[in-house]
């Protein structure tokens, strides 16, 4: 019996279809008698609406419009919280929130339309910072703008400052990301009163969208069908808001009687749809004089824009990871997500994690400093060990070494020679250079009693020819689940990678495997793969058709034996949690993950001290991950994730207006080129994680969490400026500069 | 709204077959791929000539489809990711994506591998910093284009063994 697929770089399972245009994404699609779809939105912040009309110049009786009173069910996208609407209903929240849609067969004319519906609304006082959110001057949301709030308690940080030797306080703050996939949000809609609705398009989570469509629809189950097509791309942006564009086309879809296809264009997809959470985190930080962490007290504050939508677990996982991989006695955790007029912020790779270990790893290396240690001492005093807890009191059960992960990352980067030499070095040039780091960890899965809740299914079917299909929900968006969920199964059955068939996520025909979201895919969903396969391979042996040690062309007759005698060979998986992992939603406390993957980032830049602009020369990344299933995926992951992360940290700025992004085209919104990336040099370690598909965690969204503190601890060794903020524009690093040479100037 | 009644004929090569249609002579390129030939292997990523999903080459040259009016290629020579391979024999750099991982997602891959072919028909052997600058008008937002630089290496490397 063969088994050695895990652990070797198989062709992309939908490889040949994507290299060759091939490959059919939601865009690519004909239906016939399509319509296109397109959204009116409000334009203004905050106000009530007062009216509608619809410009002259449209033959508007060749249009279907569709307001909220045409909704034929409830009007809310059903995630956590049901308050954000799909049309606006009297007032509006946001610059960008659905008011009126417009269907045609015409794309040029559905513009010009779009352009002459006039929104009448009368304007109310707009929210559109944390602070002015957190002073409830004005109550935007609910009874005090808090969408949701954590407080973690491990100790008693009261008492340590009284005895500390350091106590070193700061305030740090994370801009907005938009995740940029290159496939924009699109949907196409079939919606029949009497039959039901069916939807196609770009996805990560097609239960989520099936769910929503209930709600919008008041249809049972049987009567939604949703359907992913090929994926362009999703890193968290398409979680939850294909929900909406999905009930927008179905909307127009049920009204028309007629297919419906709603594709944004970029400009639309970038100022409308969510992006990453800005931040604010405020540490105050109790040392002794020996370097050991004595108390920590974090809040932590990000901006949901106007609903809910994923805040609340977003805002989990930010809080949970604020403390980073270190252990400390006494640790407060405040933290909260607050309500603004911007459009719904929501799932972006990270989720949390990004931004609060943003402020930890550029907080410590001052920390460090205060006590006269450097970044590197400081950690390996307090890097937390195995049998030690964390702040939810979580007691590190893996054989974790951090301290392992820092030497090997500092090695393989020379860190210490250049740092060394810069220093020696950049006196005098225009063009200084740098080095930097950050520890840091990722949960993988669902946070706290997430994957109970989930309760995920994943589902194997045989066919007479001895081919096994994988059907689960789990989406392939470019991270590779096809072909990890294929080699899974193929080892777990003795098969060859080719004998193995995914289905495509379709809710009429695959099981509810949950959303493909929080590093949660392999690790979670794999593990239901390999556990469904050997439960296949257990009913055919106990059927007596199979015997231990079969070749493929054995196990196609037993598959074939056995249908005929007793119909579908199926098997199926459910989530169980491993033995021994508890957690108290009430107390926040416990086991806040199943697992985490630790890393260490080092990042090289040089700062041009003329035009203020920062490249990155040189990155390296080492992580343990458990055992690595594809080492060309799972380090293409880490490579496009150091990219994003890159983006975070220099390049990707949203310019906002009156809670409107300014910049919602490519050509003002700049993400990394294949020039500006440095070469990404990727390490794996790998030390089995007993409840993961042959020992593999998560890796999906580590990348994101270190390579932005990394780089701008780097850009603080090169120049000597502390920057607090990301993204590091050319404009901040001039101005930081500035104020630097006039308080040495002043000395 | 553009008014029927401007269509123009225009006869041009695609992957050589010649075509005849009816457009508006300001139409995109892309589009008209896209809806009137159903080469939807050419993609809209940004619409404004940023992004490089939608590489084309226009007698030889790369361009950007989203920006070229149809009427300007009336008359040229214009190959898509549909006329790559040869037959089911994928082109060495096609190879080189699925084996290196250059593929991820797959929407900027079609734009990329037009713009990667046709780098090597210029460079055979082209230098990292070629590499670099050849592809720097098509974004990719998963790969952090390492497993990109490496398939097109890879695919010189495999073209070097055939010569």
């Amino acid at each position: 019996m063969k088994k050695h697929l895990i652990g070797r770089p198989v062709p992309r399972k939908e490889g040949r279809a994507k290299v060759t245009g091939q490959a059919r994404y939601v865009d690519d699609l004909v239906f016939p008698g399509i319509l296109y779809g397109a959204t009116v939105r409000s334009r203004v912040a905050r106000g009530r609406i007062k009216g509608i009309s619809f410009g002259e110049g449209i033959p508007w009786h060749e249009f279907t419009i569709v307001t909220a009173k045409d909704i034929p069910g409830e009007n809310y996208v059903a995630l956590i919280a049901h308050d954000q609407p799909y049309l606006a209903d009297g007032v509006v929240n946001h610059s960008e929130e659905p008011v009126v849609l417009l269907a045609h067969p015409e794309k040029y004319l559905l513009e010009e339309a779009r352009r002459a519906v006039q929104l009448e609304i009368e304007p109310l006082r707009p929210t559109f910072t944390i602070e002015d959110s957190l002073s409830k001057k004005e109550i935007i949301w609910g009874e005090d703008n808090v969408f949701k709030s954590y407080s973690v308690e491990k100790g008693n940080v009261d008492e340590v400052w009284a005895r500390a030797d350091f106590i070193v306080e700061g305030e740090y703050r994370t801009g907005a990301q938009e995740q940029l996939y290159i496939e924009t949000n699109g949907m196409i809609a079939v919606a029949i009163p009497e039959k039901g609705v069916t939807v196609w398009g770009s996805m990560q989570c097609p239960y989520y969208v099936h769910k929503a469509l209930m709600a919008l629809f008041g249809l049972p189950a049987d009567k939604v069908r949703v359907i992913q097509s090929e994926t362009g791309g999703g890193f968290g942006g398409k979680e939850e808001y294909p929900s909406m564009i999905a009930g927008h086309a179905a909307l127009l879809a049920w009204k028309s009687g007629k297919p419906v296809k709603i594709i944004y264009d970029r400009a639309e997809d970038m100022a409308a749809t969510t992006k990453r959470h800005p931040s604010r985190t405020r540490h105050r930080t109790a040392v002794s004089k020996d370097g050991k962490l004595l108390g920590m007290e974090i809040d932590f504050v990000i901006d949901g824009g106007a609903y809910t939508t994923l805040s609340p677990v977003v805002l989990s996982r930010g809080t949970i990871h604020a403390p980073g991989p270190y252990s400390c006695p006494n640790v407060r955790i405040r933290s909260r997500a607050v309500a603004t007029n911007a459009p719904p912020h929501g799932a972006f790779r990270g989720f949390g994690a990004p931004q609060s270990i943003f402020a930890l790893e550029r907080h410590l290396n001052r920390v460090a400093r205060a006590i006269g240690l450097t970044p590197e001492e400081f950690r390996q005093r307090n890097f937390i060990q195995p049998g030690q807890t964390t702040a939810t009191g979580q007691v590190i059960r893996e054989n974790v070494n951090m301290n392992h992960l820092l030497e090997r990352a500092l090695a393989l980067s020379d860190y210490h020679a250049k740092t060394a030499r810069f220093a020696r070095e950049n006196s005098g040039q225009r063009r200084k250079k740098g080095m930097g780091f950050a520890s840091f960890m990722h949960g993988a899965g669902f946070t706290g009693s997430g994957e109970q809740y989930l309760a995920s299914v994943v589902e194997l079917e045989a066919t007479p020819q001895g081919r096994v299909r994988v059907l689960a929900a789990s989406t392939e968006i470019g991270q590779g689940t096809n072909t990890i969920f294929s080699q899974i199964a193929a080892d777990a059955l003795g098969l060859d990678y080719d004998s193995i068939e995914i289905l495509k996520p379709d809710t009429a025909s695959v099981p509810n495997s949950g959303p493909t979201v929080a590093s949660r895919t392999c690790m979670v969903v794999g593990k239901l793969v390999e556990a469904a396969a050997l439960g296949l391979k257990q009913t055919l042996v106990g059927s007596g058709f199979l015997q231990e040690g079969y070749t493929p062309a054995g196990f196609e007759r037993a598959c074939k034996r056995y249908i005929e005698s007793h119909g579908p060979l199926k098997s199926s998986s459910q989530y169980q949690p491993p033995p021994g992992i508890h957690w108290d939603d009430a107390t926040y406390y416990g086991d806040a993950y199943g697992t985490y993957a630790w890393a260490v980032y080092v990042a090289e830049v040089t700062v041009d001290t003329v035009t203020f602009e920062t490249e990155v020369n040189d990155f390296v990344a080492v992580q343990e991950v458990g055992k690595v299933i594809h080492p060309v995926l799972a380090a293409g992951q880490i490579e496009g994730g150091v990219a994003q992360a890159i983006g975070y940290a220099l390049y990707e700025n949203v310019v906002w207006n009156e809670g409107r992004m300014l910049n919602s085209q490519m050509t003002n919104y700049i993400m990394p080129t294949a020039v500006d990336v440095p070469p990404i040099r990727v390490f794996f370690e790998e030390l089995p994680y007993s409840y993961g598909p042959a020992g593999a965690k998560g890796l999906g969204e580590l990348p994101m969490d270190g390579a932005a503190p990394a780089i701008v601890n780097a850009i603080e060794n090169a120049t000597g400026v502390s920057i607090h903020h990301i993204p590091v524009m050319p404009e901040s690093l001039m101005e930081a500069l500035a104020v630097t040479e006039k308080a040495v100037e002043r000395a | 709204m553009p008014d029927r009644a401007n269509k123009v004929e225009i006869t041009c090569t695609v992957n050589g077959e010649t075509h005849s249609f009816k457009a508006y002579p300001m139409a995109r390129l892309l589009d008209v791929l896209r809806q009137e030939l159903r080469l939807t292997g050419t993609k809209e990523g940004c619409g404004e000539g940023e992004c490089g999903a939608c590489s084309v080459w226009i007698d030889g040259e790369i361009a950007n489809s989203c920006l070229v009016p149809v009427l300007q290629v009336a008359g040229s020579e214009i190959k898509t990711i549909e006329g790559i391979a040869t037959g089911e024999q994928l082109h060495a750099v096609q190879e080189a994506f699925i084996s290196c991982g250059g593929a991820q997602c797959g929407i900027c891959t079609p734009g990329m591998v037009m713009a990667a072919v046709n780098l090597l028909e210029r460079t055979p052997r082209p230098s990292e910093t070629e590499i670099r600058m050849g592809l720097a008008g098509n974004l990719c937002r998963c790969t952090g284009y390492m497993k990109i630089f490496e398939a097109v290496v890879r695919a010189c490397q495999a073209t070097g063994v055939k010569v």
